[in-house]
């Protein structure tokens, strides 16, 4: 009986404990972490001839500003779009033009409808994935993309958000870990 | 999920005014993305140099993913090969496949020499490679087809220079860092490569669709003589690329040319070739500065051998 406590309690790390807090840097650094790593997966080892892959860094993006509301500030979008520019091929200020247009859009939202369910935010999250990708092609080729080219990779983003979600909520708990001894 | 309660800002003039600066910097970051898409979109070089050394930046880690990438590519394929046949199948297939190509670029530089009898004075010269690479990423997410490869200026990569693999044309240098360089895949919208039939010469030109396949344009109209299964190989025309380097099977015909598979697909291609660009090393040794190519067709695309094919 007294055993099985003691395992509980070393096997859940986020209980409250005695003595153990979470440390502040890396509940704010992890989401920003986090998002250039989702923007670096054109550096990923996969050559692919037709875009197939989600935009990761913007899904990421969404899922963490959807998640917990205050934790990226309004403007997240400039240094984070910024980044993802860097590495996706697509012209420079593309991210960071949209995605900033995004965090305003979230933050309207959210004005707008308080009370949320996980419903409701993959549709939000779709809207912006379907308004995004189509831009960002037309951006990239300077005209309107094929239905073609643009209907998998659209359909793959916004079935990977849930997925991304889960992820995103795995690293918010790993954030808040209680590991810095105090005193 | 309830409205979080903190971001309220109650009657705390520092809370009001932090939450209106932040809108103020939302907007602003928005502005400053128009600016700098702008400024890019003007001229697409701009920002290349930023962009390489980023790409630099990761070059080790990603190289060291794409070496995994072969090993679990490989497993797969020897699995699939016990399954069907045999791991022996799988590697007789490679062959064959490898061996077809080489059947239609022999046969193209064998009409390419008949062609050129009576130009005698030009000496003919396999192109030396300047570089072999490893290409360890593309830019999977966005439309456009760009492909990393682990050489750039250290190893005398320069801009336009074209990249083969064994199986056939897999693109153009766009973009060179200190070691590494961004190569424009052909399957992009704004690659054009001047190509012939392999048979018989007929000129044509491919643009990429960003789906993985080329559409195939005829210099000249008429009827539209294309087969399904004719195999093209670049022409040489415009001096960029060197001629009778296969580029794409014919797939299906439309009215003014056809829609053709790539032969060398990219997500299949580990290690690519960097070939110096064709009309600089053609030049010193005859007396026909153009490309024999363009002894039979008439040059489709006005082609700039330092900036490439098209603007971007």
């Amino acid at each position: 009986m007294i055993q099985s406590r003691l395992q509980r309690q070393l096997s859940d790390p986020f209980r409250k404990k005695i003595n153990r807090a979470p440390s502040p840097l890396i509940a704010i650094v992890v989401p920003w972490l986090t998002i250039m790593l989702g923007s670096l997966s054109p550096t990923w080892p996969v050559v692919a001839s037709a875009p197939l892959l989600p935009p990761l860094g913007f899904l990421v993006l969404l899922a963490w500003r959807q998640l917990r509301p205050g934790v990226l500030p309004v403007w997240a979008g400039l240094p984070l779009g910024l980044f993802d520019d860097l590495y996706s091929g697509q012209p420079l200020g593309s991210a960071v033009l949209l995605w900033s247009i995004a965090l305003i859009a979230l933050e309207i939202i959210e004005l707008r409808f308080p009370w949320r369910n996980f419903f409701l935010d993959w549709l939000v999250a779709a809207g912006l994935i379907l308004v995004y990708l189509p831009t960002a092609m037309g951006l990239a080729m300077g005209r309107m993309p094929s239905p073609v080219v643009l209907a998998p990779q659209l359909l793959f983003s916004v079935f990977a958000y849930p997925l991304v979600g889960r992820l995103v909520a795995l690293f918010d708990r790993l954030r808040l870990v209680r590991f810095r001894a105090l005193g | 999920m309830a409205p979080p309660s903190n971001r309220r800002s109650g009657f705390s003039r520092r809370a009001q005014y932090t939450t209106f600066f932040g809108y103020l910097a939302a907007g602003l970051g928005a502005l400053v993305g128009g600016g700098l898409l702008i400024a890019s979109l003007t001229d697409s070089s701009r920002f290349s140099g930023v962009r390489s050394a980023a790409t630099d930046v990761t070059a080790p880690v990603a190289k060291a993913a794409a070496a995994s990438r072969a090993e679990g590519s490989g497993l797969f394929s020897a699995i699939a090969g016990y399954f069907t046949s045999g791991k022996e199948n799988a590697d007789l297939r490679r062959e064959v496949a490898l061996a077809r190509v080489k059947l239609v670029e022999a046969q193209a530089v064998a009409e390419e020499t008949k062609r050129l009898k009576d130009l005698l004075g030009l000496a003919r010269q396999d192109p030396k490679p300047v570089a072999v690479a490893l290409m360890f990423g593309s830019s999977s997410p966005s439309t456009r087809r760009f492909a990393t490869i682990s050489a750039g200026r250290d190893q005398g990569v320069a801009i336009g220079m074209p990249v083969r693999s064994p199986l056939g044309l897999v693109g153009r240098v766009l973009e060179v860092g200190d070691s590494t360089s961004r190569v424009l895949l052909i399957t992009d919208t704004e690659s054009i490569v001047p190509v012939r039939r392999a048979s018989d010469g007929i000129p044509a030109f491919t643009t990429g669709r960003a789906d993985g396949t080329l559409q195939l344009r005829l210099i000249s109209l008429g009827i539209n003589p294309l087969k399904r299964g004719d195999v093209v190989v670049t022409s040489g025309s415009g001096g960029l690329y060197h001629p009778g380097t296969a580029v794409a099977v014919v797939d299906r015909l439309l009215p003014d040319g056809a829609i053709a598979r790539v032969l060398s697909d990219p997500a299949a291609t580990e290690y690519v070739t960097v070939e110096p660009i064709w009309s600089q090393m053609a030049t010193p040794a005859g007396t026909a500065g153009t490309t024999p190519g363009t002894s039979a067709s008439a040059s489709p695309a006005p082609v700039n051998p330092a900036t490439g094919s098209t603007a971007r």
